[in-house]
């Protein structure tokens, strides 16, 4: 319950935390929410010497939409983005994916950038990020670049991120007319994480579809992207017979992980299962 | 809010204790600190077996802060063993130190201490020890227990079974060979974790005058003030045992741990208060867990459903040592109530206590109840189902009937019910479900793929564990019976000592209901007064839904002597005889005379001043009674439960619940519900969330946290019709039974079958619990498979 | 001295007085709330941030004080379960409404779980069942089953 000693600071700027991280990057670790990093020290499972609080930042903060693109801050909370009325009039998958976040205590400290930074294979925003084809904006001591959130996820726990590298924001591009997105989780019964997570996007055309993406969580060592999926549904229109074998494609995807608590086959099955009934939703 | 008149009992009236709780005042162990208090924390073995070969202790002593560091050896000999208090005649007791000297037999066993000047330096020390082990192979299933080649725990437990328990009545064998089948199932009991929100804490304290006062959340306050005096060596009038608030208890509080022998000893050798709190993950690794049976079971039956017979097969796993009442729960709690609320004459039952390399079991919340109505219900419904007829039939055409009472099921010795009507609360419950529309849409909507189940269970128990002599029987080392005292001040107002122990169950309500009716004064001049060994006479405290119906009796005993005390006074101030006098709406009065009526208040003055007391009548008002019940009661129960499937994802949602229960009479209906609701609950939690379990290999705890082992939430649990039946039980002047453990024995039963009913179509008859959804959907896929097959 | 050893200073408001604590970096909030301030009000009821026994509002939100640094809280300002009621010797609506609801047994879930509520009725002044249920996702009774916490919320939304 008590973590073993550690010292702290503020970083004032991203380029203070990039140094800090710098100079010790075994012994440094960022804090932002700190609903990851607080529960792992007060288990004493990791014990760092140093924490580097980065909610000082501002280049960090902050929803900020124009008429192209949106930027959303990495220390933004779930709970910020559960409100944010400007980014849910544009994706209303925000919401729907705040609200399925842990609980409101939870969401009210926790960030999107912890999340996705921390790639927990159970973590819902990295199936919404690869569904949104985000952009994930990374500043490093080399300087900062772009990486598609479906190439971010590298294994469990595990990104590519660089020992230095901050995740500073996310990119969206604004949605094409009549694309629309939905998230489904199973959630799991003691943690509330995703025993299974999959966030759908689709837009039809002429009645077949013109755009679609998916983002899986739970059910791998890390959040993919069910791209057979697409690439069969692509320009096909929506049947009973071809959002099965979407689904089935997607849950063939990967090999899924198996725990105590739910075996890979009852995982892969989920992901079927959930495909289907968001691609039956979005379809209806 | 008009504050409410009498008679209380019977009437919703609002906790007295809410508003301490409410704002932050409620004083629980963890809020206590005291000057000059050190920390302990403790180091637990990471194995489930193994051999302790050396520990080095010499890097944690010269951490900062710590004041001492202790390894098992260093205790031996000076406190401990720990023993069990009930202990069924014919067990083996194998021996327990009160850390681990030289062998460890399961993942959170003590192995070594830490006192230091702040937690965080006791924490930091403890990961400085150092313990060299010898791994030995674990056991953790009781079934792979009692195989030959099962690694053995104890030397003086052969085969690892402590203890051989039977009861029989009638003659199954007979019973068998009549019948026209036998049918057989075995089911498993789910290991739980009790997990009161508060997790233990003790502190201790040397006093000046060379008493030690210990603070720790007890159910049990006197009864732990005799085991740790006996156990470390204090004698006991010098011992004080205080228990504050306590933040649930669900019997996981009652039972006699390593660390609360551990501050006492402490406090005395360093002459300081010494604390010790247990973390969340601590507590799944060290205080007691509860249920981990396995059974096996026959019934014979005829044709029509008639149940001839039952013969029952247990195996409890009571982890690693015995606990306080280890032998107790799988053999006369358990197999006892195996027949249920059913007519079945011929009965066989053997119980095996079995250790394993796993935390001990204890009681939890109906400790044994649950399971023994886990058997007689799964057999029932496995009946109606096998014989396809309805399961409120077979239910009906079995159940003991009113005019049966008071009822000794097989023919028992010991088990009697003395009080019940199965067929008034099945068709209250029944009609409050609305059963026969739930029927027909349940038919309806499985047409259209969606499916629905009802689920039915029945229970009955028996609860306040009395008279003594039947305890000692049993080998049961503490007495049935409860203790109260009155104590009225010259104002006529009441201080109620009492030998019961809330945990959140209200008594500051409830029991000053009880004595505000006999003495006839407004509640708000009663206090009460629990859990202070200093304070309260004597007490055996709470568990066993004991409370209202043992210590609300002796409660209601005293104030009557209190009363006829208070009437020989008045008699004496009013100069007539006593059987003149009478006592009524808080005025000693002589009726059909003009003499003006005396106060209890006057008469309250007059016992302190004692200036006019009649001959033979000493001054005070102020009575104490032990009460011994001649019996226990009985409550009794039918639950009914309304779920859907998803047999694509396997999740349950609950749709209805309702749950009519016969608790005698209700003291506090509001109270009563509370129980109810928060029971009901922890059996939902039993049939379809919790569940502990250890790697079987390596012995290894993988539900070592709340981060997996999973406690219900809001979310997660239905709205609770609960009413009620009342049939004053016979074998107490306040005609109460118990009640808080009747939603933890009939949710779990209730819950399985609403499921197996929903599945029916899927030729499903038996699942283990927990029915999580991967439980769920593993067994629709392999229901499919074979359909396909 | 290294990082490590340094304590800081940390300065908030906490039920609307003014506190200064110096604290190792690894204290938690729950700690220095319970231990340095002396309000026990506010519990620890689990060591993986599940429980909700810890819910205090920080700067207006409501917040897991065992899953917070004290020094993270620097310049915040803080209310618990002591600073609910405007008037010390009353209660205030929600605390009312679990008291006539007979919403509480133990009470040790209780004060975190009146600031969830708190937040809830702040997010959804007009909540239904369900969004009571979610609302206080965040925090675990064992003992009432929730069947009476949920109307006692029930009862504060109906009389808007
Ligand atoms: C009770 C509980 C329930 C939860 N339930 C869910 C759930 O249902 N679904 C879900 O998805 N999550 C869940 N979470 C996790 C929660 O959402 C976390 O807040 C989130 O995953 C991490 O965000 P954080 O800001 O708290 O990260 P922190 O704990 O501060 O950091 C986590 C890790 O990421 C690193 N990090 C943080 N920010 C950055 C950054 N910008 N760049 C690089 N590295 C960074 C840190 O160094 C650290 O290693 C739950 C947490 C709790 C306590
Ligand atoms: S103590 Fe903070 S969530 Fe449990
Ligand atoms: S009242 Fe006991 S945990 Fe909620």
């Amino acid at each position: 319950m008590i973590p073993s000693a550690f010292g702290y600071v503020r970083a004032s700027s991203l380029a203070n935390a990039i140094d800090l991280l710098r100079q010790d990057p075994e012994g440094t670790r960022l804090v932002a929410g700190g609903h990851t990093l607080i529960p792992t020290l007060k288990l004493r499972l990791a014990s760092p010497a140093l924490l580097v609080d980065i909610r000082g930042i501002a280049d960090m903060r902050g929803i900020s939409i124009d008429d192209k693109a949106i930027r959303i801050g990495a220390l933004t909370t779930h709970a910020e983005l559960l409100a944010s009325q400007q980014l849910n009039d544009v994706f209303p998958i925000f919401r729907q994916t705040a609200t399925r976040i842990a609980d409101p205590q939870v969401r009210n400290r926790g960030t999107i950038g912890g999340s996705i930074a921390n790639a927990d294979p159970a973590a819902d925003w990295p199936a919404v990020v690869i569904a949104l084809n985000a952009e994930l904006e990374i500043v490093g001591p080399t300087g900062s670049r772009r990486v598609p959130a479906k190439d971010f996820f590298v294994d469990i726990f595990t990104t590519v991120l660089e020992p230095a590298e901050v995740l500073a924001a996310i990119h969206l591009r604004r949605p094409t007319l009549g694309a629309r997105f939905i998230y489904r989780k199973i959630r799991h019964p003691a943690s509330g994480y995703a025993v299974v997570g999959v966030a759908v996007g689709l837009r039809m055309e002429d009645g077949l579809v013109a755009e679609m993406s998916i983002g899986v969580t739970g059910a791998a060592s890390h959040a993919f992207s069910g791209d057979a999926a697409t690439r069969f549904l692509m320009a096909k229109p929506l049947s009973h017979e071809s959002i099965e074998e979407a689904a089935k494609l997607v849950s063939e995807a990967t090999e899924c992980l198996s725990d105590r608590y739910a075996s890979a086959e009852y995982r892969a099955s989920l992901v079927r299962t959930e495909t289907k009934r968001a691609l039956l939703s979005l379809a209806a | 809010m008009n504050a409410p008149l009498p008679p209380y009992v019977g009437q919703p009236v609002k906790r007295r204790e809410d508003f301490k709780f409410l704002t932050g005042k409620g004083r629980y162990v963890d809020d206590i600190k005291l000057p000059g208090m050190l920390y302990m924390a403790i180091a637990r073995s990471p194995h489930a077996h193994a051999i302790i070969k050396n520990v080095d202790l010499g890097p944690a002593r010269a951490s900062p802060g710590v004041r001492l560091v202790l390894a098992g050896k260093d205790l031996d000999g000076r406190i401990g063993p720990i023993v069990p208090n009930w202990i069924i005649p014919g067990s083996r007791v194998p021996f327990r130190p009160v850390i681990a000297i030289d062998r460890v037999r399961f993942v959170g066993e003590c192995v070594a201490l830490v006192v230091a000047e702040t937690l965080a330096q006791a924490y930091d020390a403890v990961d400085l020890i150092d313990v060299e082990y010898g791994v030995l192979p674990a056991v953790t299933d009781e079934t792979a227990a009692i195989r030959d080649d099962a690694p053995q725990l104890h030397e003086n437990v052969a085969g690892n079974v402590t203890t051989i328990y039977r009861v029989r009545g009638g003659d199954y064998a007979k019973a068998a060979q009549e019948a026209d089948q036998v049918i057989q199932l075995r089911i498993a009991n789910n290991r739980l974790i009790p997990t009161c929100m508060e997790t233990r804490s003790v502190i201790a304290a040397p006093d000046p005058d060379d008493t030690l006062t210990v603070y720790m959340p007890s159910q049990v306050p006197h009864m732990h003030r005799r085991w740790i005096a006996e156990t470390v060596g204090i004698p006991e009038h010098r011992l004080r045992v205080v228990a504050p608030d306590i933040g649930g208890g669900f019997g996981a509080k009652m039972h006699l741990y390593p660390e609360e022998l551990l501050c006492p000893y402490l406090a005395r050798e360093l002459g300081v208060p010494v604390k010790w709190w247990e973390s969340r993950s601590e507590s799944h690794q060290s205080t007691s867990h509860g249920r981990a049976h396995t059974e096996t079971i026959e019934v014979a039956i005829r044709n029509d459903g008639t149940i001839l017979g039952m013969k029952v097969d247990t195996l409890g796993n009571v982890g690693a040592y015995l606990s306080n009442m280890a032998t107790g729960g799988p053999t006369v709690n358990t197999v006892n109530f195996g027949t249920g609320n059913y007519k079945i004459a011929n009965y066989e039952a053997t119980s095996r206590i079995v250790v394993t390399n796993t935390v001990p079991v204890d009681a939890y919340r109906g400790y044994g109840r649950p399971e023994g109505a886990y058997i007689a219900e799964r057999a029932i419904d496995a009946v109606a189902r096998h014989l396809n007829i309805d399961q409120v039939e077979i239910r009906r055409k079995n159940f003991i009937q009113r005019t049966d009472f008071p009822y000794r099921p097989y023919g028992s010795m010991g088990t009697i019910y003395d009080t019940g009507n199965y067929d008034g609360l099945l068709e209250k419950a029944l009609a409050a479900f609305d059963y026969e529309a739930r029927c027909t849409e349940r038919e309806a909507l499985r047409r259209h793929g969606i499916y629905r189940g009802i689920g039915v269970a029945a229970y009955t128990h028996m609860c306040g564990m009395a008279p003594s002599r039947r305890l000692a029987m049993s080998g049961f080392d503490r007495g049935g019976w409860e203790s109260a005292r009155v104590a009225i001040d010259s104002s006529g107002r009441a201080t109620v000592y009492s030998g019961s122990m809330s945990q959140g169950h209200g008594h500051v309500t409830s029991l000053s209901q009880i004595a505000a009716d006999v003495l006839q004064i407004p509640i708000e001049n009663i206090d009460v007064i629990q859990g202070d060994t200093r304070q309260v006479q004597a007490g055996h405290g709470t568990f066993n839904s004991r409370s209202m119906a043992v210590g609300g009796s002796s409660l209601h005993v005293c104030s009557q002597q209190i009363v006829a005390k208070a009437k020989k006074i008045a008699a004496g101030m009013l100069e007539v005889d006593e059987k003149d006098v009478a006592y009524s709406a808080g005025q000693f009065s002589v009726p059909g005379t003009d003499i003006t009526p005396l106060s209890f208040a006057k008469v309250a003055r007059m016992a302190y001043v004692g200036h006019k007391l009649p001959d033979g009548v000493a001054p005070g008002l102020d009575e104490t009674v032990f009460y011994d019940p001649t019996g226990m009661s009985a409550p009794s129960g039918v639950h009914l439960a309304y779920v859907e499937v998803d047999p694509e994802t396997g999740i349950v949602t609950i749709l209805d619940y309702v749950a009519v229960d016969d608790v005698g009479t209700l003291i506090n209906p509001m109270l009563a519900q509370g129980q109810i609701h928060g029971g009901v609950v922890q059996g939902i939690a039993q049939a379809l969330y919790e569940e502990v379990s250890y790697d079987p290999d390596s012995g290894q705890l993988l539900t070592g946290s709340l981060l997996d082992y999973a406690v219900p939430r809001a979310e997660h649990v239905p709205n609770i019709t609960s009413l009620f039946q009342e049939t004053p039980s016979p074998t107490n002047p306040i005609g109460v039974k118990g009640i808080g453990e009747s939603g933890s024995i009939a949710a779990p039963p209730c819950m399985v079958h609403a499921v197996l009913d929903a599945l029916a179509p899927f030729g499903i008859t038996h699942l283990d619990m927990p029915l999580t959804p991967p439980r769920i959907w593993a067994a629709v896929q392999r229901a499919r498979n074979g359909a396909n097959q | 001295m290294s990082e490590v050893e340094k304590r800081h200073v940390v300065t908030l408001e906490i039920n609307g007085v003014r506190r200064n604590a110096e604290v190792e970096p690894r204290k938690l909030l729950v700690h220095l709330i319970r231990e340095d301030f002396g309000l026990t009000g506010t519990h620890v009821g689990c060591d993986t941030s599940q429980c909700g026994a810890c819910t205090v509002e920080l700067d207006g939100q409501a917040i897991k004080s065992c899953t917070v640094l004290a020094v993270m809280a620097d310049g915040a300002s803080i209310t618990t379960i002591e600073g609910v009621s405007p008037v010390a010797s009353r209660l205030d609506a929600v605390q009312t409404a679990f008291h006539e609801h007979h919403a509480l047994q133990c009470g040790f879930c209780t004060p975190g779980m009146v600031m969830s509520v708190r937040q809830l009725l702040r997010d959804h002044p007009d909540a239904n069942e369900d969004d009571i249920r979610h609302g206080i996702a965040g925090n675990i009774c064992r003992c009432t089953g929730y069947h009476n916490i949920v109307r006692a919320v029930e009862s504060l939304v109906a009389k808007d």
